[in-house]
């Protein structure tokens, strides 16, 4: 510092004193400027005797002296500090900018004090001056610090104009000093989001309460941190940019780069969605095997997806914005995987191998059922069967299963063919692949789905029979009209056939029973399967791999509270603290940007499972097209 | 203005209290739980690996071996990241909250901090704790809906688990802290 600076200071103090004289409100809307009266309720908004807390940014700590500008906080008592501002200026040009970013951001951005770094000389009229510019910039609490250079402690004194009511508080407050990363409080996100969206145009950042009102702060003073210290201006200000930003080539051209492929990509991508939309598609048998098939619904998905990830319209708040990532992401990894598994299936013939080796393990299948059936038939576990009535049931089956055989055998010489196309598919990602795998799994155990139809219809048709027969030996029977059992008289002849009838349905029960059993179980086989396949597609539609990225590279984007922690302490100086971000967790950042999917989550709980099981209801494990959740 | 001083948990382990005064408005307490003892660790490592070498002479298989040391040393490294607690430390600032810190053996640190505006109180309960009754310090948090309510309550020290004497420290200093908000007008 020294003379010149001192001197264009000074000229610029001239014209000041001769302009108009500021007033407090004048300067700075913010809801309470002035102290309360006397007498006022204990939950008004200024506190006399609330520690003062001033929270002043890292990178302005080595910065030269100037004034100090940001926002006054009286709730908490707290001022934040934005930037300093460095001589020389012009008392006016710096209300202009001020009133300036005000507008822009809608944050009551005032001078809050001095700040001073003294050097080797320790300058005494600099002092004076600093004080005189209190009588300019004139703000309640009127803040001044300074630092010795290379030592640690800093010295903060904040005084008051006015006097206050109370006799014992003196014109000075406790102040405690506060040190955050503004680069990494600008681009943090807290959660859960504090901050409400401003009701009113014009309305200062009132709404966020606490510590979330120093994010909301820095977060909105965008406009302040255009102009720099290094820049041309009238007004030098030091802020989070002088220490220089960083900025990637490749992250700008992308950005350039993304309008026109987003809109090329949203053409395309109107088209097949329009193409599948098309009316043949509505015609029954085939929309009766799309809405079967998860492959379509995993298609459809994804295709819903990239339409919102590729529109052309802006993200309205940082949760989309992470959404989109979150699905672009995910849809990219997809693909990925997906050609990893192309290449490894079309390394060494593998197709060729797989096609070899399925028609021999459908067959094993097929002939492993009828062994099944003609255990059944003859003595099953020691148990003893009603011979005909197993034999009835044991020959339809085995006839289904011979039908089958030789479907399968017409099918074989297209099966390498079919397997290649499929295997092409894999592709489009590695979960359309899986939902693939899923269909074929569920297409090759087609007959183990119809006999587990059968077995499941016959054994409830028994059991209804068998519950109204056991009503009728009692002397009761079901009222539809009530929904009630009542009593009822029958007839002897009405009683004697309902008795004959309930004793042969006793003892047919157990042949049905165990045919019911068995299928039910490889029905059951087959259901867990396919569940675990389904299990690990939604797995990767849902997992938010970009936040997960965010979390573990910068972590201070996603923000779950902050955490203090006590710098160097001397007694008599004030307290000085580090408050530094404390990242959320990684379940709760999994719980938070979960991506919806087209997963189904079983409907039933067990207890409502074990009852269908024992009265023969058929179960739909799959949800159906129709009832859609998010 | 530093201080340390002896306690036991309610096992009867040792524990030291350090507090530190850094102003009338800023304290902390440092509460070190005993360390992992080495009687217990060895006897666990044995079990497992007499374990494993039964398994062996069973099945002749040496993968059994090279698993059981895996384990062996996966389930430490585990423990010492996300089980043993070594200190637990709270902070109190006037106007500002109170954090809690717990610091595993492995060095990783996990925080919670409360703003002082949503502290009502600060309290010592009593619980039953398996077959004990036992005082524990907490927060008691203010309910944003009904003002006299209290919407959770956060214990503190969890791990410790320290006695009513060593409660008692910690209470009257956090009391001592809080009551510069409680009565604004009269200063202290």
């Amino acid at each position: 510092m020294g003379l010149v600076s001192r001197g264009t200071a000074a000229a610029g103090l001239g014209p000041a004193r001769a302009a108009v004289r500021p007033s407090p409100p004048d300067a700075v809307p913010n809801l309470i400027s002035t102290p309360p009266p006397e007498g006022a309720a204990p939950g008004s908004s200024r506190i006399p005797s609330m520690v003062l807390k001033a929270f002043f940014p890292t990178c302005c700590a080595s910065a030269d002296s100037g004034l100090l500008v940001g926002r006054w906080v009286p709730e908490q008592s707290s001022a934040v500090v934005l930037a300093v501002v460095h001589f020389p200026f012009i008392p006016i040009q710096v209300k202009e900018l001020l009133a300036q970013v005000q507008q822009a951001s809608r944050v009551g951005v005032a001078v809050l004090g001095t700040w001073c770094h003294r050097r080797q000389e320790p300058e005494e009229s600099l002092g004076h001056f600093l004080e005189g510019l209190g009588a300019i910039f004139s703000h309640e609490p009127w803040l001044q610090l300074c630092r010795e250079r290379g030592s640690k402690f800093w010295s903060c004194k904040a005084t008051r104009q006015q006097v206050p009511t109370c006799p014992a508080t003196s014109g000075e407050d406790q102040v405690m000093l506060v040190f955050y990363d503004q680069r990494k409080v600008l681009l943090s996100q807290l959660h859960p989001p504090a901050a409400l969206p401003d009701r009113q145009a014009g309305d200062a950042t009132a709404s966020a309460v606490g510590l979330a009102a120093v994010f909301d702060t820095v977060a909105r003073s965008e406009a302040l941190f255009r102009s720099d210290r290094f820049d041309e201006g009238p007004v030098r200000l030091s802020h989070w940019q002088s220490e220089g930003v960083e900025a990637s080539i490749l992250v700008e051209l992308a950005k350039w780069a993304a309008g026109p492929i987003c809109l090329l990509l949203t053409c395309l991508l109107s088209l097949v969605s329009a193409a599948s939309a098309c009316r043949m598609f509505k015609l029954w048998p085939l929309s009766f095997v799309w809405s079967k098939l998860s492959t379509c619904e995993q298609l459809r998905h994804r295709l819903e997806q990239l339409t919102l990830v590729f529109s052309t319209q802006k993200a309205k708040n940082p949760t989309q914005l992470m959404r989109k990532a979150n699905m672009l992401v995910s849809v990219l990894l997809d693909v990925a995987l997906g050609l990893v598994l192309l290449s490894w299936l079309h390394r060494k013939d593998r197709i060729g191998q797989l096609a070899d080796a399925l028609i021999p393990v459908a067959d094993h299948v097929a002939e492993e059922l009828q062994h099944l059936l003609q255990w059944l038939m003859g003595a099953p576990a020691g148990l003893k069967m009603n011979r005909a009535l197993d034999q009835v049931l044991g020959r339809f089956f085995l006839y289904h299963i011979h039908l089958w055989i030789g479907y399968i055998h017409l099918m074989s010489p297209f099966i390498e063919c079919i397997l290649w196309h499929v295997g092409l598919s894999a592709c489009l990602g590695l979960t359309v692949a899986l939902s693939i795998l899923s269909d074929i799994i569920a297409l090759l155990t087609f007959h183990i789905y119809c006999f587990y139809v059968y077995g499941a219809r016959l054994y409830c048709l028994k059991i209804y029979g068998l519950s109204s027969l056991w009503r009728l030996f009692r002397g009761k029977k079901w009222n539809v009209l009530r929904q009630r059992v009542d009593s009822c008289s029958y007839d002897l002849d009405q009683l004697f056939i309902g008795t004959l009838l309930f004793t042969i349905l006793v003892f047919l029960l157990p042949t049905t029973a165990l045919y019911y059993l068995v299928f039910t179980l490889l029905r059951l086989l087959v259901v867990t399967v396919q569940g675990l396949i389904h299990l690990l597609v939604d797995l990767v539609n849902s997992l938010p791999l970009y936040s997960l990225g965010l979390r573990l590279c910068r972590p201070y984007r996603l923000a779950a509270g902050v955490k203090f922690r006590v710098l160097e302490h001397e007694a008599g100086s004030p307290l000085l603290l580090l408050m530094q971000i404390n990242p959320l967790s990684y379940s709760r950042v999994v719980h938070t940007y979960r991506l919806p999917s087209c997963g189904c989550h079983p409907k039933h709980s067990w207890g409502s499972l074990c009852r269908k099981l024992f009265f023969g209801e058929l179960i739909y494990p799959w949800r159906q097209r129709g009832d859609k959740q998010d | 203005m530093e201080d340390e001083q002896s306690f036991s948990d309610i096992c009867g382990g040792r524990l030291a209290l350090q507090r530190r005064y850094y102003s009338p408005s800023c304290r902390e307490f440092c509460l070190s739980c005993p360390r992992i003892s080495l009687r217990s660790l060895t006897a666990v490592t044995c079990t497992v690996w007499l374990a494993a070498y039964g398994l062996f002479t069973l099945c002749e298989n040496s993968m059994v071996l090279s698993a059981a040391i895996f384990i062996t040393l996966l389930g430490l490294l585990g423990y010492l990241h996300f089980v043993k607690i070594d200190q637990e430390t709270l902070l109190i600032i006037d106007s500002l909250g109170i954090q809690m810190t717990s610091s595993y053996a492995s060095g990783k640190e996990s925080t919670t901090f409360i703003e002082m505006g949503k502290v009502k109180d600060v309290v010592i309960n009593e619980a039953i704790y398996m077959q004990k009754v036992i005082y524990y310090l907490c927060i008691l948090l203010k309910d944003p809906v009904e003002p006299h309510g209290i919407s959770q309550v956060v214990p503190l020290f969890q791990s410790a688990k320290p006695r009513l004497d060593c409660l008692i420290e910690v209470y009257k200093s956090c009391q001592e802290i809080l009551a510069h908000q409680k009565a604004p007008s009269t200063s202290l």
